[in-house]
Order: structure tokens, then sequence, then C-alpha cells
């Protein structure tokens, strides 16, 4: 079709473009803020392509002639090329295993000679987002059978396992956001409702006092037989089925829970989650202590992320002292002299809370909303699956990425080290992200059309 | 699709949704309601920096500066810009060696902190001259202005006080005023006045990064105070009267107190031994203070308020005034005294001998007659108006409490002590009710339970000089910049006036029978020709615990006067601790202040008297023992803690002991020399005639010139003298002249020589 229209702004939508454009020059701002010091020559900065904020710019310009050759390019394409693509990541993920090189606590990146580093597993995201957007869309799929379910799963899966293998959890965590997708293609409201209860279960187990949450735990089951008394007298099933979640769940909390924190999480790990919830993590034993000891001092070579509990400490300092409306641009104390480590990359959420206050953070975060809404709406607009599925796709890795940097940086998440779409410094991230987005617009300019 | 899937997509924007909110939330809370992270913002990223005023000066009566304030040099280090600096120079220049130069910048203070650390603090000025002129060799190392306290006349040590760091005790009292490293008043009128004297510090806020190196300004200094100036004292003090104060209490334990009866300014407060203030504030200051501070004879105590003494015979006027204001005595009272009492069963005994001494009150005071007082002052307790000596007891105590005596005074300077008059109280203690007024009789000549400060003495005679009133003695005139009615020192207006009931008359007999004192009596040695001084001379009992012994010394010599008796301008109390009666030592030191004070200078004649007077020692021997004890004391006890008893040992030596505590003429004690140590000053005498040589010699050389202006060049020889004396008469009878008594008793023509020279 497209060939049929020569000009490529046929059927583009402009929102999600502006909206991109807008948000990219927000993080060149944001890292300039950071990074730029009085007396420093504005102009001079930005040309040298010595400084980071300069080459963020740079990469934008990239990005936006990436994104116009995606515009040229055919959708079908993308249909075409999803499977190979994937296999293609797959390889790159497993190649990544003996060429790897540690940076900051991760084995996740390839580096060719000093200047460029590849990471697969951020890379991977785009692949297996065409790919299962590929499986879902095939005609022969019967998404409500379970043997589909699994298929779909392990495309997710696969590639998550292999970035929990290379250290790098904060990414591999992103695939889960596919099961969005799949929910809205089929998949039973129970995985996602069974997924969210657990967790909240495992939050409230390492909150609350044991025997307490046990007795929280009793009272609630005593509740439901009570209430369901009636549905009881009918059949017995229901308070076996009571039963039976009670002692799951006292178990998890009891149990599981402990068990997979001393022997399936690392303690820098464990160190993390108890800082993202405000509690200090106490090591059981020596053994415990050393090994967390002999991480961070493993981790300790960029001088950063080693101390998460600071990192926290200080990004609320730097968000909670902005106030209404901010410090101004250039004006935050705690943003300007460093105090925030990371600041330009996943806590450069900081700058904005500290520089323009609550209400500035909120209208950043609208414009974050305004996106995924967009992104749903288009996603509904479109006739192929294969372009929903996408679309979906898209809006979930945003989602994750955007809500988990954030609570990162406001201390409701534990830091697992995930740029901010579009914002954080970072060449690869925002080149991904692009790409994914102006594939999108691609694809969305083609929606009449019904893509396999 | 299947319709479910559109309600699904809702899910998701109800998901999208949703986890925004719980993040605008957070956010909210954050940044609206929470206060917690502002502050911790500011903790973070401002730094108050204190700017420190300099502190007050205190000035004395002629606005000479008697405490001022000097720049000394710390020198800092920032440890992360030192490169490559030659240590060894450097060690050099500092006196250390590169072991201790290595210790202190690898210690933690150093090491560790990012910002300039001192390295050593107040450089001796040789030091600092040293230091500037190689500085730039030394990258890394600054010399940081320091303000110290000064003293030019290096006198008034224990009233001015000192400065020093603040101690815990002092940030918890301020409330977290001060901070850690301030320095405040320790002592003396430094700390009365502390608050007028430091003055407002000030604020600057820096913006700090997270290497808390500090950035910039802070809001271009919106917020910055600046630092206030403290504000200076004008004092009463006579500096000049204070110097000579000090001079005449050398080599003694005493105190001596100058005050303006009518106004109840300090002139001048010595004690003895005194030490150099300065030493308490340049780069020993930390040593010179120990040594101070073990010193047995006790330098840092201020005996002129924190000395207790019987009041002896200096007692006996404020007696007669009882005595006559209660009617049991009357001028014409007398009493037939031979050298004993026998009014109490036990034979007192009296100085005088001459019969007729005590004929009538005046005479009594004058002779200061013992039996005469014993009497009155059982008079006053058996006064059959009160029908006990109980109420006779309390009826006195409140007589002599008027006096200023037995509490407090309230002068401006910290830890003064009150004194002693017994009441009922305490001899029903001791007596188990059974006294009558035998028992404390020699109260009546300021003995027994008696304790009165030098102060105190010195106030008293205020009193009897004012015929009834004194104001709280204090040093501080004004504060500058002060409103009129400042509170700190509204308390010295108030006029105390109890015993102003006592009838001018009776204030008028006694003042003549203290006249008589310095005329006929126990004091004529104070004698000043042309000045009506009223005075009491007063010898006080003198008993040392000393090894677990009770031994009797010899006596205190206190000697209390005022002059003139026409409108007195000075009121002083004078005790040097074992100098025997009242006249050897204090009335001499008195009568040379007093003619200092109301004449401006001491005449040629009495010069003899302040050389013998300064250098007249009267440190007794027992100090050598105590100093023994306590320093043996202390090196066992740091043989204990350290397990090093080589110290410890030594003072177990025989031959050492022996030594040490040898206090016969021929002995090496330096225990006993340092008590022994010769007045580090010029002869009076010498130096007086020394100037008057030199002006004479001036006057004659200009005189000279004048006559014979181009005959003979002065330049002739260097021994010009020579030349004067054998030219013109006239001017050596000129000479003779201006200092009738120098020329004879000059024996040393090397003065003369050195002062032509001039």
């Amino acid at each position: 079709m497209s060939q049929r229209n020569p000009t490529i702004s046929k059927g583009i939508d402009w929102s999600l473009v502006w909206i991109w454009f807008t948000l990219c020059v927000i993080g060149i701002t944001c890292i300039f803020a950071a990074s730029w010091h009085e007396g420093d020559n504005v102009v001079q900065g930005f040309l040298s392509l010595k400084t980071d904020y300069s080459r963020q710019l740079l990469f934008l310009v990239i990005a936006g002639i990436v994104g116009t050759f995606i515009l040229l390019t055919d959708s079908k394409f993308f249909t075409a090329t999803a499977n190979l693509g994937y296999a293609f990541g797959i390889f790159l993920l497993l190649l990544v295993f003996p060429f790897h090189t540690r940076v900051k606590g991760t084995e996740s990146i390839i580096r060719f000679g000093s200047a460029f580093q590849l990471q697969p597993i951020d890379l991977m995201k785009l692949f297996v987002n065409l790919a299962l957007a590929k499986y879902l869309s095939r005609v022969e799929t019967n998404f409500t059978r379970p043997r589909a379910q699994l298929i779909a799963s392990l495309i997710v899966l696969v590639p998550a396992a292999l970035g929990k293998l290379q250290d790098e959890t904060g990414l591999a965590l992103v695939y889960f956001s596919f099961f969005l997708v799949m929910f809205r293609e089929g998949l039973p409201p129970s995985v996602l409702i069974i997924g969210f209860t657990f967790s909240v279960l495992v939050v409230a187990t390492l909150l609350m006092e044991p025997n307490t949450l046990a007795l929280v735990l009793t009272g609630i089951a005593v509740l439901a037989i009570y209430f369901l008394r009636k549905a009881i007298k009918r059949s017995r099933n229901v308070l076996v089925v009571i039963v039976g979640l009670w002692v799951v769940c006292v178990g998890v909390q009891r149990f599981v829970v402990p068990w997979t924190f001393h022997h399936v999480f690392k303690p820098y790990q464990v160190k993390r989650i108890y800082d993202a919830i405000g509690k200090d993590y106490v090591p059981e034993n020596q053994a415990v202590e050393a090994a967390l000891e002999s991480e961070q001092k493993s981790s300790n070579k960029k001088s950063s992320s080693n101390n998460n509990n600071y990192n926290v400490k200080q990004s609320k300092i730097a968000i909670g002292s902005g106030g209404l409306i901010g410090k101004g641009l250039l004006k935050g104390t705690q943003t300007r002299y460093d105090f925030v480590p990371e600041q330009k990359t996943d806590f450069i959420f900081c700058t904005i809370g500290e520089g323009f206050g609550f209400l500035g953070s909120l209208a950043f975060l609208g414009i974050y909303v305004v996106l995924l809404m967009r992104i749903v709406t288009i996603a509904e607009r479109q006739r192929s699956v294969f372009s929903r599925c996408y679309a979906y796709g898209v809006a979930s890795v945003l989602f994750f990425h955007i809500t988990i940097n954030v609570c990162m940086t406001i201390g409701l998440a534990p830091v697992i080290g995930i740029p901010l779409p579009f914002v954080s410094y970072g060449g690869t991230s925002l080149l991904t992200f692009s790409v994914m987005l102006f594939i999108l617009v691609r694809l969305d300019a083609d929606r009449q059309m019904v893509l396999r | 699709m299947s319709v479910f899937n559109q309600s699904r997509s809702n899910i998701i924007r109800l998901i999208f949704a949703g986890l925004f909110l719980i993040i605008s939330v957070q956010l909210f809370h954050l940044q609206i309601i929470s206060k917690k992270y502002k502050l911790q913002a500011q903790a973070n990223a401002l730094f108050r920096k204190s700017v420190y005023p300099t502190r007050g000066i205190i000035y004395d009566r002629k606005g000479k500066a008697i405490l001022n304030n000097t720049i000394f040099y710390d020198l800092v280090v920032t440890p992360s810009q030192v490169k490559n600096i030659d240590t060894a120079y450097f060690c050099q220049l500092m006196n250390i060696d590169t072991a201790e130069f290595r210790r202190r910048m690898t210690g933690p203070k150093i090491k560790n902190s990012p910002r300039a650390v001192t390295f050593q603090d107040l450089l001796a000025p040789d030091m600092y001259a040293r230091m500037e002129e190689n500085l730039w060799k030394f990258p890394g190392f600054n010399l940081q202005e320091r303000p110290v306290r000064i003293y030019p006349y290096n006198a008034a040590a224990q009233v001015t006080g000192y400065v020093g760091e603040v101690d815990s005790a002092i940030l918890r009292r301020s409330n977290n005023f001060y901070q850690l490293g301030d320095y405040v008043g320790r002592s003396g009128l430094e700390q009365s006045y502390e608050k007028a004297l430091m003055g407002q510090r000030g604020t600057e806020y820096w913006l700090k990064d997270n290497k808390n190196q500090l950035v910039e300004r802070y809001q271009d200094k919106a917020l910055d105070t600046p630092a206030v100036a403290g504000k200076n004292l004008n004092t009463y003090l006579d500096i000049d009267l204070q110097q000579l104060a000090e001079r005449l209490l050398y080599g003694k334990t005493g105190a001596i107190v100058c005050i303006e009866p009518s106004t109840g300014g300090i002139l001048a407060m010595a004690s003895g031994p005194t030490y150099d203030p300065n030493s308490l504030t340049g780069p020993d200051k930390q040593a010179n203070y120990a040594k101070l501070a073990l010193d047995v004879s006790g330098p840092l105590l201020n005996r002129a308020i924190k000395g207790q003494y019987p009041p002896g015979s200096t007692y006996k006027p404020l007696g007669a005034l009882i005595g006559l204001d209660e009617g049991v005595i009357t001028p014409a009272s007398g009493i037939d005294c031979r050298g004993f009492y026998y009014g109490c069963g036990e034979v007192r005994k009296c100085d005088e001998h001459e019969p007729g001494h005590a004929a009538n009150l005046r005479l009594a005071i004058a002779h200061s007659c013992n039996s005469f007082f014993y009497n009155t002052f059982r008079l006053e307790l058996d006064n059959p108006e009160f029908h006990s000596p109980r109420i006779g007891l309390m009826r006195w105590k409140e007589y002599v409490n008027g006096f200023g005596l037995g509490h407090r005074l309230g002068v401006d300077l910290p830890s003064e002590d009150g004194g002693n008059i017994p009441d009922t109280a305490a001899y029903d203690k001791d007596y188990h009710h059974a006294w009558n007024s035998c028992t404390m009789v020699t109260m009546g000549i300021g003995q027994d339970k008696m304790q009165e400060t030098p102060l105190q003495i010195a106030n008293s005679m205020c009193v009897v000089a004012n015929k009834g009133f004194y104001y709280t003695p204090h040093f501080v005139r004004d504060i500058e910049g002060s409103p009129e009615d400042d509170t700190l020192l509204s308390r010295f207006h108030v006029k105390h006036q109890s015993v102003s009931r006592i009838s001018e008359d009776d204030y008028d007999v006694v003042q003549s029978g203290m006249q008589g004192v310095v005329e006929i009596g126990t004091g004529r040695v104070a004698r000043i020709p042309g000045i009506d001084m009223c005075a009491k001379t007063g010898t006080a009992e003198n008993k040392q615990v000393i090894d677990g012994r009770v031994v009797r010394l010899r006596t205190h010599s206190i000697f209390a006067a005022f002059a003139p008796r026409e409108n007195p301008r000075i009121a002083i109390a004078v005790i040097v601790e074992n100098g025997g009666y009242g006249k050897d030592a204090a009335a001499p030191i008195a009568s040379l202040l007093v003619e200092k004070y109301l004449r401006d200078t001491i005449a040629t004649d009495r010069l003899e008297l302040e050389d013998e007077m300064t250098n007249k020692n009267t440190m007794p021997r027992y100090l050598v023992r105590k100093q023994f004890k306590a320093d043996s004391a202390r090196a066992a006890e740091y043989a204990d803690e350290t397990g090093d008893s080589s110290r410890w040992l030594k003072y177990q030596t025989p031959s050492f002991r022996y030594m040490m505590l040898d206090t016969s003429d021929n002995s090496k004690s330096p225990l006993l020399a340092n008590l022994r140590k010769p007045a580090p000053y010029k002869s009076a005498l010498a130096e007086r005639l020394a100037r008057i040589r030199a002006q004479a010699a001036a006057q004659q050389r200009a005189a000279d010139t004048n006559q014979q202006p181009s005959q003979q060049p002065i330049q002739q020889s260097p021994s010009g003298d020579t030349i004067v004396r054998r030219r013109s008469p006239r001017t050596v009878k000129r000479d003779s002249v201006a200092a009738p008594n120098a020329t004879p008793s000059s024996p040393n023509t090397p003065v003369l020589k050195d002062t032509t020279q001039q």
C-alpha cells in the first residue's frame, strides 16, 4: 500500500511523533540541568559532543533519521522478518555469554572497542514484541488453548531467563510486561490476579511481623467463612477452597518467601528489595554478610549503584524538596551538586521533581499517560491482530519502564536500574524505544491493511 | 474479536491509570505533605558557616586598652591539594620531624577531610614569618587569620580571665547556642560579660556539593547575616595602679583591692601570685595552663574574691560603730589596758602595753587595743536592751551584714566567695547551746569564725568612708553601645544603706580614730605627708594544716584604709599572707598605692620603700613540701595509669627527695628557687633617677645649643656627660634642684651614661 502512497506522511499519527519529540527534548534538558555547571559555555557544550547532553542530542538526531527510514519501510517487512529477528536476538543473547564485559555489576553487555557497546537484552524487547505479535496473529493460533498460551509465554520468558542469567534482573523483568498483551488477547484474568495477589503477599511478608501476618490471614479466612456461610452450607467445596487458599498463603508467607530469599536471591538483591520498601536489611549470618560485602566491593568499581539505600534516600530528598512548584531549572541544590547518583540515567526523574515540583511532575507524567492512552487507542483501531498486539506490546513495555523507574525514584519499587523511556541518558535505550515507537507509527499508518 | 476483549482494553487502561494515580499520591506525599525532605535537602546542600565577630575590648578608666585583639595565624591544609611538596624542608620550617608530619597528615582528622583542616594552630610569630615566605612552595597549605586576645599591660590576669574552647557542660547549658570549637570567656570579666563581649555571630549560607566542598554562596548572600563586633567595656580599673599593685604583690601570696567609694567601681584588684595573661593566649597556652593549674601556690586563684581571711583588727572600726550606735560605748569610753584582758577568766594578750593607750575610743582604735574591743563586743552582745546574748549576737550580725560582710557582694566576676559571719545556729551546734559572749569574744578583734574576703574588707572601708552606704563593687562602668539602663549593670546603681542609720557623728569619731592609726597609732608607716588617710592595720592568726598537723604560721598582714578623709576617692584592702604585722607588709603597700592613685606618682623619697616592698618575699616554705607532695602523687598516678614508673621512682630516691625538700638557705631545690625568684622588675628608684638625669641632660643640652649655637658641636664624644659636668656648673646645679636627693644616693654612673646617650 505504501507504494501507492509515495508521501510518507500519509496516515501517520503525528500526535505520537510530537509526544516522542517532546519527551526527548525534556530528556536533553534534564541531562543538561544535571550536568551543566555555572560558567560552562552552552553553545560550545552542545556542539562539542563531549558533554552528555550534546551526545544525547546526537542520538536524538540519529533516532530521527532511523525513524524516517522506518516510516519509509513497508509494513510487511516487519511481519515477514519478525521470527528471523527473534532468532537473531536469541543468537545475540547467547553471544553475550562468551563475549560479555562486566560493567556496573551486569554481564549483559558486549563491547566493540571502547566507544560502542551493545546490550542484546535491551534490544531483544523489540524482537520479542514483533515475534509475539506475529505468533498471536497467526491464523492457526487459538489463544484460548493452554498450548498456545504456553508457547506465547515461552517466547517471552526465554529471553527473560537469559537476561537473568546475565545478571540483568531489571531488564529481564521488563519481559513480564508482555503478559498484558496476552491478557488483552485472551489470557485468563486469573493469571494476572494470582500474580498480583502473590506480589501483595510477598510485600506484606517483608513488611509485617510473620505472626501478625499469619493472624491477619487467618482473620481474613475466618471472615470469608463467615460471609460465605450460606454458600458453604450449600457446598463443602467452598470451604475447602478457602482453607486451601489460607494454607497456601500462610505457607508462602512462612516458608516460601524466606526460603526464596535465602536460597534463590543474592544478598544484594534481597537488600535492594528491603531498601525499596524502606526496611533495613540485617544479614542473617556472617557468610551472607561477607557475600554482601564482596558483592558491593566488586560492583563498586563505578563508585555507584551499590548503596541503593543512599540513592533512594537522596532521590526522595531531591524530589521531596521540590515542593509544589519546584525550585526552577538549574536551581535544584540536590541535583545540581551530584547528591543523587546516576541522576542522568536511572534517577533523571529527580531533576524534574526537584526543579519543577509536584505540578511539574504531574504534567510530565501526564505526557506519558497521554502517550500510553494514545497507544491503546491506536491499538484498538487496528484491523490486523499483528499491529494490535504490537501496539499493546509497546504500551506494556513503556508502561513497565515508566512506572518502575519513577517508583524507584520515589521509593515505591526496588532499584533495578531500568531507564526512563526517551528521557534517560543513553543511546541504546533511546534508539530502541524510538525504533519501537516508529514501527508502531508505521504499522498504524497501514491500519486499514490486514497484516499477517 | 469478541466483546470481552474490548472490555479488557479498558481494564488495561485502568491499570495504567491506577498505577499513575499511586505515583501521584506518593509524589503528593513527598512534595506537598512531608516537610522532612525539604529540611534534609537543606542539610544536604546548605552549609551554615558561622562568621565570628571580634570580641569586645576592655578599657581602663583612662581609656587605655588593657585587653585587646590581635591576629595570629593557623596553618591549615587541604589534603586533596597537597602534591609534591618538599617534606623535609617543610618539617625543617615547622620544627617537626618527618615522622610527626606523616603522623599528622595520615591521622583521621586530616586524611579524610575534604575541606581545609588545621595543621597547627596559632603559629608563633617567627614561625609565621618563615611559613609565609615559603608558603608558595607548599600547595594545599594556607595561613588562616585568627583573632586572639592580647594584654598590652601584662596585668589584671585574674580579673580579665581568659577565653577557651567551650566544653560539653557549656554547650548543654547554652541550649546549643554555642557550637563545638567556639571560644567563650572561661573566667573573670571575659565570662561575666560574655554576652556583651562576644558580639553577634554572623551567618553565611554556602552551597556544598556531594563531596562536602563549599561551591558558591547561596542565593547571592540574601540570607546572610553579618557578624556584629563585640561591645567594648569601659571599666573603673586604673591600669597603672593595677600594675603597681601587682608589682608590690610580687613574691607574696595575698590580695589587693582598691575601690572608689563614691561609685563602688573597682580601681585595682590584684592577687598574688599571678601569671602573665598573654601566656594563656598564644601557641603554648595549653602547656602554660597546665603549669599554672598544677602550681600549688594557686596563680589562677583570684584571692581577692576567693580568699577568705579572718579580718583581724580591720574589723575594729566596725565594732566601734556598732557599739556607738547601740549606745554601749561613747566616744569617751576608755579602758585601762596594760597589755592584757582579764574579762573572760582566761588572760588574753593585747599588743600595746603603754598605759593610757585606750583612754578613749579614738586612742583605742589608733592603737588597736584588743582589750577595748573585746569589751566592746561583749557589751554589744550583752546589751541589757536585748536581755540575751542570743538576740545580741543576731542584732550584731544584722549590723555586720549591713557592712556587706557575710554574704556575696555580687561583684561582676564569677565564683565570688561570701566570707562568714556566724549566727547563733553555728554556736549552738559547736557548744550545744551553752555559750555566752565570752565564748566568741575574739570576734571582737576579727578572729574566731569571722571570715572576710579582701573585697569585702575594702568594701567595708567604703561604707565607713561614705558614712553609711556602699554600691556593689564592680569593674564595668558602661558597655559601649548599650542603653543607659542596661540590665547587666543596673544592679550596680543600687545604693546599699542599711547601716546609714548609724549617725554621722559616730562615723566621724571612728574616722578620727582611723586617722589616728596613721598619725599616732599602729599604721604610722603608711603616713603620706599631705594626705588625710583613715586606716586600720590588722594582724590575723594563720593556722595551716600541714601533713595532718595544725601549724601556727607567721600571721597575715592586713591593712584597710581610705583616703582622703574628706571626699574619699579610694578605699583599699591589702592582705599579705605570712606577712607579719599589719604594719610590716600590708601598710606600706597600701600607702604606696594610695599615694600613686591620689598623686599619680610616688614621691622620690618613697621609691626606696617601693623597691623594698617589691623585693620582699613572703612565700611560705611549706609550699615546697606541698608542691613536692602534689608532684609525686601525680607521678604515682601516672605510673598507675601507664605502667611507666620511672618518674615515680625518681620521687622515691632519698637524695632527690632531700634535695627537693631542702629549704635551708643554701638549698639547691628548684621548688624553693621557684618561690624565691627575684622580682623581674627594674628598681623603681634607679629607673626614676635615670629618667630625671636624662631629662636634666636633655634640658642642659638644649640650653647649651641655645647659648653657643656655633661653638663646640656636641657629638664630640660618646661620653657626653663628662663634657656636661666639666663645662657648665650651672647645669649641675639645676640637676641637683630637679632631683634633690637623687645625686647623693646614686652611686651608679653607668646609669648616667646610658641615659645621656639616648
